[in-house]
């Protein structure tokens, strides 16, 4: 009845690892070949996969494991998925009901573990009741604010010899949850208002616009009002990032400009962001002469940690449609004088930093200059994944994403480990398109084991691994704040990659000087079947600037280890 | 501040847990908490009252909402409304005490439901003030024991929370 549904929810691939409680749903598998199984080497990585897919397309990534270890050891990919709102249907195993509640062996109450890392979980008592719970999954994830679901199925629901009517649904509908369609029309007129007369606006976009699929919509009317715009570390690709009318991203490790415009506006629109922490700084701080307005398709995230002026709750790519149509017949337009005077003092904020980096000719690779490679020999194409650290900065500081779901990273839970797995997840749908791994030496070894996935699969990833031979981010907080004393942020004893990248069966490249940097990149590229492992060896003592400066505003950022505004 | 939200919530196993989790988890405030099945069983109507900010209680209302099994809830004090809470107490009744106590629970207008050559139980029910009033008035010194059902409450007049 599982795979059943699976099928007839077009499901392509499922990530999984088997064990006790699981095994009718394996034997299941066996037995047909519409639905693949990838099989991971921890549990983590199967979620990771998934969510890389989902990220990628959109749709949700689904994953099967047992119940105890095999549920538990998928928690963090599932927090992973919860907190950036990713589509994801996780199936468990669980003990048979008669032995629920008995500690049983591998015995896990995953319904209680769950609960605060899923949108839902849903467990299954009748197997009667299976078609329907599954496409509850599947309706649940992917509306609204989309999030993992999880579905507990003791083994006892799943006994082979039992026979059940199997009609799957075509609709789910309940009466408890209904997601917005529209966003309500007079405060968009109201929004617009605002906008058109607005002397100093910027654009602050989310990871909400490509959940929502609404880059198309929100590019067309940042053009048309001629806006600045800014986005966050989740909605890198949304807008792109080439365009002259776009700052780079905001927030704790944003552009000068993008910070600086933010504080200084006098209206902020966001779309599809949830005014994080990393984003606001302080809150009581944040952007003292800007009103706000606020799309939000959740309603709890708007004035959650900073008051708006105007919330508008919908879906954000009918919001801006509704928002462009009342634009085009507006009988005002935008303020062209004040705009224009707001771009010249945005352009004198660029000259301030624009994203250099000291760069000493006779020295180390700087990180910041592999990913200038890296953008230069993908053509700036790539499926870019990345782990959690200065890496992740680095790639998405430097690399210039100008479409959406192509930088996939960890940015609410911060996960380690997500990069490769959510790469190979990406790769097994894309096979034509490159897929590159950013990491550093410390996250990739959170869950190496998967090359040899890759090697089962034929997933030609290609990594990037940044090794300064320390926890980056670590150390950099490190030494601004604890005087350089860098507790357990060094990684003393480091594999040497190259052998365990050939003991998995792939290729290895190692990368200590930067004329070997190109040719090395466009090697890896060539080699189009074959997973390759760049070990480039960078900078230690390089930060990730800006960087603004804890407990101020948006304005306050160190521009390098000596320079604070 | 002090509120009561009232939530109309699908009678499944773990809808509770979700609730009573949220608040923890998020750092809210429960200070009392009642939940019974309604006249539609596949209802229970959850009755929480909570103290925190207006920006607070506004979050509160929110991520209650997004709760799948949350099918509707009401901030009661908001608008004009009826709050009971039932309380059980079992106290010392001994000698002159007897009567004391007997002319007490009158006043409070509440029932002795059971009675022993040395104890009383008594029943009283009125809002929560009035329950800590007699708690005050009786003295914790011959208290042997208090039950307190928690805050239920429903608006005044026309309103009602209902599908």
């Amino acid at each position: 009845m599982i795979v059943r549904s699976l099928q007839d929810e077009g499901v392509e691939y499922i990530y999984g690892y088997p064990g006790g409680a699981a095994l009718h749903i394996y034997d299941a598998l066996f037995r047909q070949d519409k639905v693949k199984h990838v099989l991971v080497r921890h549990e983590q990585a199967a979620t990771h996969m998934a969510d890389g897919y989902a990220r990628a397309t959109g749709k949700a990534g689904v994953v099967l494991v047992t119940s105890g270890p095999g549920a538990t050891n998928a928690v963090t990919g599932i927090a992973t998925a919860f907190m950036d709102s990713i589509p994801m249907v996780v199936l468990c195993g669980q003990v048979p009901t008669t032995l629920i509640g008995e500690d049983a062996f591998q015995e896990t109450d995953m319904m209680g573990v769950s609960r605060p890392i899923v949108k839902h979980n849903l467990s299954v008592r009748d197997p009667q009741k299976i078609p329907e719970i599954i496409k509850t999954a599947f309706y649940l994830a992917q509306s609204g604010r989309p999030g993992p679901v999880v579905v507990d199925i003791p083994k006892d629901m799943t006994t082979p010899n039992e026979r059940y009517e199997y009609v799957y649904p075509k609709k789910i509908k309940l009466r408890s949850y209904n997601p917005p369609v529209r966003g309500h029309a007079g405060q968009i007129k109201k929004a617009v208002d605002l906008m058109l007369a607005a002397k100093r606006p910027v654009i602050y976009a989310g990871g909400g616009v490509i959940l929502g699929r609404a880059s198309a919509e929100l590019t067309e009317m940042t053009r048309l009002l001629g806006f600045p715009i800014t986005n966050t570390l989740m909605g890198i690709g949304c807008y792109p990032a080439t365009d002259k009318q776009h700052l780079g991203w905001l927030g704790m490790h944003g552009t000068y400009e993008a910070n600086m415009a933010m504080h200084h506006s006098d209206l902020i629109i966001a779309i599809g962001a949830r005014f994080d922490d990393r984003v606001t700084n302080a809150t009581e701080k944040f952007c003292p002469g800007a009103k706000i307005i606020h799309v939000d398709i959740d309603p709890a995230s708007i004035s959650k940690t900073v008051e708006v002026d105007v919330p508008i709750v919908g879906p954000v790519d009918s919001v801006l449609k509704d928002m462009l149509a009342l634009i085009k017949e507006a009988k005002a337009a935008v303020d062209e004088d004040a705009l224009s005077a707001w771009w010249r003092q945005i352009d004198e904020w660029r000259k301030v930093h624009g994203m250099r980096y000291h760069k000493d000719e006779n020295g180390p690779i700087k990180p910041q200059e592999v990913i200038e490679a890296l953008y230069q020999v993908t053509k700036g194409d790539a499926y870019v994944t990345s782990d959690v650290g200065q890496h992740q900065m680095f790639a998405a500081q430097y690399y210039k994403f100008d479409k959406p779901n192509r930088w996939i990273n960890s940015g609410g839970l911060g996960t380690m480990g997500f990069g490769l797995p959510a790469a190979m997840g990406i790769k097994l749908n894309f096979p034509d398109e490159e897929v590159v791994c950013v990491t550093g030496e410390g996250s990739i070894q959170m869950n190496i084991q998967e090359l040899s996935t890759c090697k089962q699969y034929g997933l030609p990833v290609k990594i990037v691994n940044l090794n300064n031979q320390a926890l980056g981010m670590v150390k950099q907080w490190q030494d601004m704040n604890y005087e350089s004393r860098h507790s357990q942020s060094y990684m003393e004893s480091l594999p040497d990659f190259m052998k365990l990248v050939d003991a998995y069966g792939h290729v290895g490249i190692t990368v200590k000087k930067r004329e070997e940097l190109i040719p090395a990149l466009e090697k890896a590229f060539a080699m189009k079947d074959r997973l390759v492992f760049l070990d480039i060896y960078v900078d230690p003592t390089e930060h990730v600037y800006p960087m603004q400066v804890a407990r101020g505003s948006m304005k306050d950022m160190w521009l390098s280890k000596t320079e604070r505004v | 501040m002090r509120r009561i939200i009232s939530v109309l919530l699908e009678n499944e196993p773990g809808a509770l847990s979700r609730v009573v989790g949220l608040f923890s988890q998020r750092n809210y405030n429960i200070e009392t908490l009642t939940v019974a099945p309604t006249e539609d069983p596949t209802l229970s109507r959850l009755t929480v009252m909570t103290t925190g900010s207006d920006r607070v209680i506004e979050q509160i209302t929110k991520q209650l909402n997004k709760l799948i099994e949350v099918v509707k809830l009401v901030d009661l004090t908001e608008g004009a409304h009826i709050e009971r809470e039932l309380m059980l107490i079992k106290v010392k009744a001994t000698g002159s005490q007897r009567a004391e106590i007997k002319r007490t629970v009158d006043i409070f207008r509440g029932q002795i439901v059971d009675v022993t050559s040395t104890v009383y139980t008594v029943q009283l029910v009125g809002n929560s003030d009035k329950l800590d009033a007699f708690i005050q008035a009786i003295g914790t010194g011959c208290i042997m024991e208090v039950v307190r059902s928690g805050v239920s409450g429903i608006a005044r007049g026309e309103k009602v929370l209902s599908l």
